[in-house]
């Protein structure tokens, strides 16, 4: 069995005395796509940014590809990434230039065939030469999206990944990272409120409220599990619940399905 | 896992194309360089012809008053230089883009110091030059002196750009105008028109603890006698060694403070 490329133990995160994580343990599996689901203010962000060391956590482990990611934060920075609409990019600066800074900063050796390469994929080649502030939502997404994928990650963590594209450009980009995780045997962890989208590329799905764990398995699992018709039926119930399953909102029980559980 | 060099050039140069693909791609920006220390030199160019008429102290060193302003826009555009750039990240919400990078806060530094270097060079220069043209006054005569005071002025300007940088990250864009307020702070306190001895006794002591007003006096002395007198300057770099540490580790403590706070991310506050 893949040993666990992301592994949290007892995160924990409060702002001002404001618990935005609460004692958060879970594992993800190397080379699997994993879904953080929950509504506005679970935590998912916060969970994501401390991962990638943008934000120190209160207390609790944090180990990323065998690493102390709050130890030694610089062994891991060169083989994860993330996309985040709460991340811009220099908007007077064109897409090819941000993406060109980048790359430098990840040290790639053959930058311009890197982004020629990522420009066709994702289909930015129209406007690599437009300053970003001129694209649209989603053409922002898409440049986010490459900037994330320049230094080839082995960890790739997503916010929103489709936020802004169109259903078309949202399911070409959805097949692309489905692609791009089988190529590179990628571990993939991405918040979504776009339930289609978790039920087609996630192996398995974690659910946040108020910063805690209150369900975790894969997704046919957790439908299984709470009697429903689809994922989005799942979430709205967590959601509308005052307790967790199985009064599992205080973290003690809950429920964990793994792939080979609902096999 | 490999284990990587910490620290890199390379990164540093990249955060630098950053800063110059920015430059180079605004007229408005270039122009702004150059215009100010120009107007500068321009008022107090035709200052200096009053007072050459007026003053005898002045008479003595006809350039004194077009020098100081010269240096003292070292200074300035040392720290603006500095600041500036990282204001741009601020802006452009950029700072957690590049701290997801292998990116390390001392680099991220040591860019915004070479681009300091950059926009200062440019700045002095044109205003230099301008002063040749308009006035006869070439400042470039000082020699190794005008280089040292240049050094010593931006170095001062880096320290105090990173104090305020660091105000910025942790109090947000909202005390941007610390920028301009510190600086001019400093201005009348450093001796750039007029000799330390000017000031009130108790600003006196202040002001010897500031680099500025040792090089302020270094150059009215060798204007004045021609001669160079090291213990200003030797003492101005010695000031210059503790503010540049005690600024890049404010710095430092900010950008963790910064972490603890998410404030790279503007969550938390």
């Amino acid at each position: 069995m893949n040993q666990p490329a992301i592994q949290i133990r007892g995160l924990t995160k409060h702002f001002n005395g404001i618990r935005a994580v609460e004692d958060l343990d879970f594992s993800v599996t190397e080379g699997t796509t994993t879904a953080l689901l929950g509504g506005n203010g679970a935590g998912k962000t916060t969970t994501l940014s401390i991962l990638v060391g943008l934000l120190l956590p209160t207390r609790g482990e944090i180990t990323l590809l065998g690493e102390d990611m709050l130890r030694h934060r610089h062994r891991v920075l060169p083989y994860i990434n993330y996309s985040s609409p709460y991340l811009d990019l220099p908007h007077r600066l064109t897409v090819r230039q941000n993406l060109n800074v980048f790359a430098g900063l990840y040290g790639l050796p053959d930058r311009r065939g890197t982004l020629e390469r990522l420009a066709g994929e994702l289909s930015l080649t129209a406007f690599m030469d437009r300053p970003y502030r001129e694209l649209s939502a989603g053409q922002k997404t898409r440049v986010s999206l490459a900037k994330s994928l320049l230094n080839e990650p082995r960890v790739l963590l997503l916010d929103e990944p489709t936020a802004s594209m169109d259903p078309d450009m949202a399911d070409f980009m959805r097949g692309y990272l489905m692609a791009y995780q089988k190529r590179t045997g990628a571990t993939l962890l991405l918040a979504s409120h776009n339930m289609t989208e978790v039920e087609r590329i996630c192996q398995d799905v974690i659910i946040l409220r108020e910063g805690r764990k209150v369900a975790h398995g894969t997704p046919a699992g957790l439908i299984a599990q709470y009697g429903r018709r689809t994922l989005e039926d799942v979430f709205i119930h967590i959601a509308r619940t005052k307790e967790g399953p199985e009064g599992a909102l205080e973290g003690d029980r809950v429920p964990t399905l793994h792939p080979e559980d609902s096999r | 896992m490999n284990s990587r060099p910490s620290y890199s050039l390379a990164r540093v140069g990249t955060m630098t194309q950053r800063y110059l693909y920015l430059l180079l791609g605004s007229w408005p920006r270039l122009l702004e360089m150059v215009y100010w220390p120009t107007v500068q030199m321009v008022t107090w160019g035709f200052i200096t012809k009053f007072f050459l008429t007026n003053s005898s102290w002045l008479v003595q060193a006809s350039g004194m008053l077009l020098a100081a302003v010269l240096l003292w826009d070292v200074l300035f555009r040392g720290q603006m230089g500095l600041t500036l750039m990282f204001f741009e990240e601020m802006y452009a919400r950029n700072l957690g883009n590049l701290f997801i990078s292998p990116l390390r806060p001392v680099e991220l530094a040591a860019s915004l110091i070479v681009m300091s270097i950059v926009r200062t060079v440019i700045s002095f220069t044109g205003a230099a030059l301008l002063a040749i043209l308009f006035y006869r006054y070439n400042i470039f005569i000082m020699g190794l002196p005008l280089l040292l005071f240049f050094i010593l002025l931006i170095v001062w300007g880096w320290s105090l750009g990173l104090l305020i940088v660091s105000l910025v990250l942790r109090y947000g864009l909202g005390a941007e105008g610390l920028a301009w307020v510190i600086i001019f702070a400093v201005g009348p306190i450093s001796g750039v028109y007029y000799p330390i001895s000017t000031l009130p006794g108790w600003l006196q002591t202040i002001a010897w603890f500031l680099p500025s007003s040792h090089v302020f006096e270094g150059m009215r002395a060798l204007l004045l006698t021609g001669e160079m007198q090291m213990s200003f300057l030797v003492t101005a770099a010695a000031l210059n060694v503790v503010y540049l540490a005690l600024g890049l580790g404010v710095f430092l403590f900010t950008f963790e403070v910064a972490r603890r706070r998410g404030l790279l991310l503007n969550l938390g506050e």
